[in-house]
């Protein structure tokens, strides 16, 4: 069934069901102000509460009590009054926070007083050789397959990269039933070290003994290779086999299937398309947006909350949606305000949430052979350049991800640089001795996600545009 | 520190880049000043289209000149710059509007101009299968084409510095100042002198124009573009509409831009555009009519570059009207692209030699003049 929103403009539109943004579109329609989530999935829940309230898997601790709290956060937001609307894909967001938004084929235009972006997190790209192979996919598609079909891996699987998503994921597939032959972990040996540190605020964070406990789990059922320096998927047209090197020895081993991962990154493109100014993160090595306290962004009436505002976890993304909600209730409604939990409580909230952040940001930075790579190896995906193509690029003056369009399309396919981008920025910034930053990002453009000609020919056109117009 | 130059062209747009190119092929050490980076404006995001179909009267020599070079794309650049010609074609829905293009060949043919070609809708046929089968017939331009703006804008930028040319990019030109017989003008802390600045700043020029007491009627504007997923080929030449806001052009790899001039709200000082989707639906509402081989093909992308727009819809092209050594190349309003290498060696032979053979006379900036209005 198609629903268009019921309404031209709103108080508030939050874009995202996952934790970020039921909690803020709950937080925001509780206090009166209209309310419209949108949000591109057949239910709500985000990745990380993904099928929360039709997954097939009813056996609880299988996917873990973390996932159940997903179920009283919809709760929450059912009762609020806010308006939902599933399989919604927001397609352009401008300054004027004005959002095109495709839903069941149709489009509809909304604007808004305040938008809360809530989109939520990217898997990082993990350009090896062979990563294009179909038998290798990413983790979190595995994930996703697993939340809402119960499917799970049956033939000869290798998991390998590094992150607390890669342990859970394991964890759930071996409590399904699924098979691992093997996990390679590519955390960096010198990482422990640099983590240290940080130890102590991850020690008394609930991250810990969750993460151990999972890790021993998944351990005593399976073989786990560390400290793996070099990977690479091969086989013809379809994954046969993976190769590594750990300790200085290398492997190879057959294979059906290969699940890579190494941690999530900010999903930016409907933020860039926006305008929002963003900046490298040199410790979680991605774009994040800047923002202020309240996740307000650079342009005015746009806050961020989740992931989407710099990885923080769902427990963090579930307090940002309340403050950046709150913070939209003061400026709108700010009697309203009072009703709800006062700021200072949701910041020492979110202090809490992200205790022991940075000892996971810097146990798990990703090693740089696994996020810049060379030679023969894909890059670009939609229009299959390679590294070496990049390289070329670069000698004859291509100096930016933007230049580097023109020479190679790289950035211009379906994916809009979501499979290339952050490899594109770092690689261009090694080969020129920048930094990402000075380098930069794609400059991301509308329609966000594709919508057909059909859809767009169909939007309600205003009466001048109607008129033939005689050219000059 | 002061360096002296021959001559310095402010932006790094097509024009300036080809400017300062065919300086350095005269002989002359140009820097040329652009405050992001070569085509990062209208000259590196148009629709790419070599057009010499459809232009005003008055720039019709300096976009034959163009075209000339255009075909000798190569030699001159060592890149190719993604330049094809398969012709431009203007349709013509109805019987009327086919009447004016009609009238306007026979105008042409009148003043020797033999480019645009009357066709019927046989040929019209021919040149676009896929047109709708209500169209009449239009006007052919067989030597117009195509090209990579980005790509073209680049490769003239890269040939003028391995001609010897400065390139400056990333600051601003600032504090424009003519003393003791030379412009200057400051990039950074360095401040370059020359006898000769050449205004090509885009939509920035008016400014430039105006603090050197050459006010002209300008404005900024930002014509929006699309483009397709791939779809199977299916035309070859770019098509304009007569009567309506349409240009389309399918790529070798398949994909189709689509574009018109309807546009986006700029904000030039930000270097940013707001786009219009209700205009850009009526492009996509003009395509699915007229080409139904495109209904199910997505939108994957969508800008609009930021350009000068002349009142007239007339370049600002030659020697500035008040100060020695100051010549303008800007306002090209949506058009300029194809201008670009005719422009820059029309300007170089105009700097170096003090005139040229061909005709620019009609595009000055003395038409803006109190004294000639």
């Amino acid at each position: 069934m198609t629903v268009a929103p019921k309404r031209e403009a709103y108080d508030v539109v939050v874009i995202g069901a996952g934790p970020a943004g039921l909690a803020a579109a709950a937080t925001a329609a509780e206090a009166g102000l209209s309310t419209l989530l949108l949000d591109e999935n057949v239910g709500p829940g985000g990745q990380v509460f993904r099928a929360i309230s039709s997954t097939p898997v009813t056996e609880r601790n299988q996917l873990g009590a973390d996932y159940w709290v997903g179920a009283d956060l919809v709760q929450a937001l059912h009762a609020s009054g806010a308006e939902i609307i599933h399989r919604a894909t927001v397609w352009s967001l401008d300054r004027n926070l004005e959002i095109a938004v495709s839903i069941g084929g149709a489009s509809a235009f909304v604007k808004a007083k305040r938008v809360i972006l809530a989109t939520g997190a990217l898997e990082r790209p993990f350009p090896i050789p062979g990563w294009t192979l179909p038998g290798v996919m990413t983790a979190g598609a595995a994930q996703t397959m697993l939340k809402s079909s119960a499917l799970v891996p049956d033939g000869r699987t290798v998991i390998a990269g590094q992150g607390p998503l890669l342990w859970l994921l394991a964890a759930q597939i071996l409590r399904l039933g699924g098979r691992i032959d093997r996990i390679l972990d590519t955390t960096k040996r010198g990482n422990y070290f640099a983590a240290l540190p940080h130890a102590f605020a991850f020690l008394t964070s609930p991250y810990f003994a969750k993460g151990l406990s999972m890790m021993r789990e998944v351990k005593a059922k399976v073989q786990v290779v560390s400290g793996v320096t070099e990977l690479a998927a091969s086989g013809d047209g379809q994954l046969a086999s993976v190769s590594y090197v750990a300790g200085g020895k290398r492997e190879t081993i057959p294979a059906d299937l290969l699940l890579l991962h190494q941690g999530v990154v900010p999903n930016v493109n409907l933020a860039m398309a926006a305008g929002i100014e963003h900046r490298w993160d040199d410790l979680q090595l991605c774009w994040s947006p800047v923002l202020d306290a309240s996740g307000n962004s650079s342009v005015a009436g746009i806050a961020i909350a989740g992931d989407g505002a710099g990885i923080g976890g769902a427990n963090a993304a579930v307090v940002r949606g309340r403050i950046a909600a709150r913070a939209a209730v003061e400026a709108l409604a700010p009697a309203a305000a009072a009703k709800l939990p006062a700021m200072a409580t949701l910041r020492s909230d979110l202090a809490r949430a992200e205790r022991g952040r940075v000892f996971l940001d810097t146990l798990f930075r990703p090693a740089r052979q696994f996020r810049i790579p060379s030679g023969d190896t894909i890059v670009c995906r939609c229009e299959e350049v390679t590294a070496k193509d990049v390289l070329d690029s670069v000698a004859i003056g291509a100096t930016g991800p933007n230049q580097l369009k023109s020479y190679r399309r790289t950035g211009m396919g379906p994916c809009q640089g979501r499979l290339c981008g952050l490899t594109v920025t770092e690689l261009m910034a090694q080969a020129r001795g920048k930094s990402p930053q000075e380098i930069g990002y794609y400059r991301l453009r509308a329609p966000v996600k594709p919508i057909t000609l059909a859809e767009l020919a169909a939007v309600p056109k205003s009466e001048a545009d109607i008129k033939a117009v005689v050219r000059g | 520190m002061t360096k002296n130059v021959d001559a310095i062209v402010v932006g790094g747009g097509i024009h300036g880049c080809s400017t300062a190119l065919h300086l350095c092929l005269a002989g002359l050490k140009p820097v040329l000043i652009e405050k992001d980076y070569a085509g990062r404006h209208a000259s590196g995001v148009n629709a790419g289209g070599v057009r010499q179909l459809a232009r005003h009267v008055p720039e019709i020599p300096l976009s034959i000149r163009s075209m000339g070079i255009w075909e000798k794309i190569s030699g001159l650049l060592d890149d190719d710059c993604s330049f094809e010609s398969h012709g431009q074609v203007l349709v013509a829905e109805d019987e009327e509007e086919l009447a004016i293009c009609r009238a306007r060949v026979a105008e042409l043919n009148a003043l020797g101009f033999t480019h645009e070609e009357l066709i019927d809708a046989t040929e019209l046929r021919r040149l676009v299968p896929a047109v709708a089968e209500t169209c009449p017939g239009g006007v052919v331009s067989r030597r117009d084409g195509a090209a990579n703006p980005a790509q073209a804008t680049t490769a003239f930028r890269r040939k003028a510095e391995q001609l010897g040319a400065t390139v400056r990019e990333g600051v601003a030109a600032g504090n424009i100042r003519y003393n003791d017989g030379l412009w200057h003008v400051d990039v950074g802390t360095d401040t370059y002198a020359a006898p000769v600045l050449v205004n090509a700043a885009g939509a920035w020029a008016g400014r430039i124009a105006a603090a050197l007491g050459e006010p002209v009627p300008v404005e900024t504007v930002a014509p929006m573009l699309m483009i397709t997923s791939r779809v199977p080929h299916f035309i070859d030449p770019v098509v304009i509409l007569r009567g309506r806001k349409l240009s389309f052009k399918q790529f070798k790899n398949g994909t189709v831009l689509i574009g018109g001039g309807h546009l986006a709200t700029p904000d030039q000082d930000r270097n940013e555009t707001v786009l219009d989707w209700k205009s850009l639906a009526t492009s996509a509402q003009t395509v699915f009519e007229l080409f139904p081989v495109m209904r199910s093909a997505t939108i994957v992308r969508a800008w609009a570059g930021i350009e000068a727009k002349m009142k007239d819809d007339l370049p600002v092209f030659g020697p500035s009207s008040r100060h020695k050594g100051l010549y303008h190349q800007f306002g090209f309003s949506l058009h300029g692209f194809q201008l670009g290498p005719g422009a820059g060696a029309v300007m170089a032979e105009l700097i170096v030699n003090g005139g040229s053979q061909t005709r620019v006379s009609d595009l000055g900036i003395d038409r803006f003049h109190p004294s000639t209005l």
